[in-house]
């Protein structure tokens, strides 16, 4: 159903699928952080409460043949709605709710023309650096465990 | 028939309080705290995310906390509490092939793109014990090297499928329904979905010892690690309001590719043929047998005779779960004290007629002479 859908994304929602996977990722102190930098909180309606629940993570026999259900995920999930109009989605992994309500209000906060600019300097590229620093971190610690093993002649 | 016992409230509550002070342990040593399991015995972490089929590294810490590092209690825990939360739905399956690599390895290849990744591993060590450990000892900064940030990491099975000795990916249907355990019952014959989500969740003991029983000769299948790779993937969920695939954040998973020769039979030619493995969390064994034991019970798909216990579908799948095994084990120990007074009657009259026919014989025995 989606794998179509993912491919023909529009520029913005693109943006704002981005924009997610970094919420996603995040950290919960640092969007309570970066929430609490606001000066003046957008006004905003819980739609649906933040709540826990499971998503079935699937694989795929080989990596590439047939789907197969993998194990349960806790995942966690809330809407919002600005007065403005806008709609946020918030979820991720694991069960904050403080978290999922936060990542609510900054994807509905990026799709206004008031706030998208702020959201994506103070809010989004902080993360996107914290996470390629993570990663780059890690692909070099990796690197440096790479082995090139010699095979032995054998002897007759 | 298991008739039930009632009372003993007191004596229980008081033998869990007990057994509560026990698990706490000596209180002039510090208490343990989640945080400290799941960044420090994160292997176990793993275990019980996987069997316990729920990932979630906090509550497994928990679990693993509350069962004082008994992991099948572990285990049982996580399954008891993922009842109690609503499902959501499916994600969409992850790319392992996208994975940020944290450890990649090939039995097969020497030189493959991507390189021979060892990451953080216990293999090559000498299994000594390490007192510096016990004696709070220094911690080595990892060293760093040098990546080239646009090469991939492909799988190792694309390479030998480019030539035509690996089986491709069986095809399915579009629309085929994937069968969930958590939602059907287990019933034979099983697909290779189902079985893969058996094999998922059941007992790295229970899989190991059926993989290493294929490696001796019991259903031999001549398995060479074609790739293990360990890293984070992307989860994704579609949403309904939203018309696309939103990100959930990053997993933590094991893949093991086993790729075993296969000599051809009525319905396939001679080529390398493959078992698979995959578990969250960092679990390696765990996926090289559960890969071992996938590759087993293909021998219906693939023509072959089963003959060994591995291959026998109904026997490894029924008795994979720990969870079910333990609880049927350990049953045993609950009040039976009806069924015993039943079954002692019954064999105390068996006993009598067998003494008193012994009797008998003798008797007539000693007439006739």
């Amino acid at each position: 159903m989606s794998a179509d859908t993912q491919t023909s994304l529009s520029p913005e929602l693109e943006t704002r699928r981005a924009a997610m996977a970094l919420l996603a990722n995040a950290p919960e102190e640092t969007l309570k952080a970066a929430w609490d930098a606001l000066d003046t909180p957008p006004a905003h309606t819980v739609i649906r409460q933040p709540e826990t629940g499971l998503v079935m993570v699937r694989g795929r026999a080989g990596g590439t043949g047939a789907p197969f259900n993998l194990c349960e995920a806790t995942v966690t999930r809330c809407v919002v709605a600005l007065d403005t109009g806008e709609t946020g989605f918030g979820q991720s992994l694991g069960r904050s709710k403080a978290k999922a309500l936060y990542s609510a209000i900054f994807d509905a906060l990026l799709q206004t023309k008031d706030w998208s600019e702020y959201v994506e300097t103070h809010v989004l590229q902080p993360l996107n650096t914290a996470t390629q620093a993570a990663e780059h971190q890690t692909r070099e610690e990796v690197a440096a465990t790479k082995v090139d093993f010699f095979t032995m002649v054998r002897g007759d | 028939m298991y008739v039930a016992v009632k009372g003993g409230e007191k004596a229980i509550r008081n033998a869990h309080k007990l057994m509560e002070r026990d698990r706490r342990g000596d209180r002039t040593v510090p208490e343990l705290e989640l945080k400290q399991i799941a960044e420090q015995l994160y292997l176990s972490v793993s275990r019980v995310m996987s069997e316990g089929s729920l990932y979630d590294l906090e509550l497994a810490a928990l679990a693993i906390k509350q069962a004082r590092g008994d992991l099948i209690e572990a285990i049982f825990l996580l399954r008891a509490y993922r009842t109690t939360l609503p499902r959501f739905g499916y994600s969409e399956p992850i790319d392992t092939a996208a994975m940020l690599v944290r450890r990649r390895i090939s039995a097969t290849y020497k030189d493959l793109p991507g390189g021979q990744l060892l990451g953080p591993t216990y293999d090559y060590t000498h299994r000594l014990l390490d007192f510096k450990l016990a004696a709070d000892g220094e911690l080595p900064e990892p060293e760093k090297g040098a990546y080239d940030p646009d090469a991939d990491i492909p799988r190792v099975t694309d390479l030998l499928n480019a030539e035509g000795m690996m089986e491709p990916d069986p095809e399915t249907p579009q629309d085929a329904e994937i069968g969930d355990l958590t939602r059907e019952p287990l019933a034979f014959p099983a697909d290779r979905d189902v079985r893969l989500q058996n094999l998922a969740r059941g007992d790295e003991g229970f899989l190991l010892a059926l993989g290493y029983s294929t490696q001796r000769g019991f259903g031999g299948s001549h398995p060479f690690a074609g790739e293990i790779r360990h890293g984070e993937v992307e989860v994704e969920f579609f949403v309904e309001e939203l018309g696309f695939a939103v990100p959930l954040g990053t997993m933590t998973v094991t893949e093991c590719q086993m790729i075993n020769q296969f000599k051809g039979s009525t319905v396939a030619p001679p080529q390398f043929t493959r078992g698979y493995g995959l578990a969250p969390g960092q679990s390696e064994r765990k996926v090289m047998s559960m890969a071992l034991v996938d590759r087993a019970l293909r021998c219906r798909e693939l023509g072959e005779e089963a003959t060994a216990p591995a291959q026998d579908e109904e026997f490894v799948l029924s008795h994979s779960d720990n969870v079910q095994a333990t609880g049927f084990v350990e049953h045993l120990k609950l009040p039976h004290y009806v069924d015993f007074q039943a079954e002692l009657e019954l064999v105390r009259r068996m006993n009598k007629d067998w003494h008193s026919k012994e009797a008998n014989t003798a008797q007539a025995e000693e007439a006739a002479q």
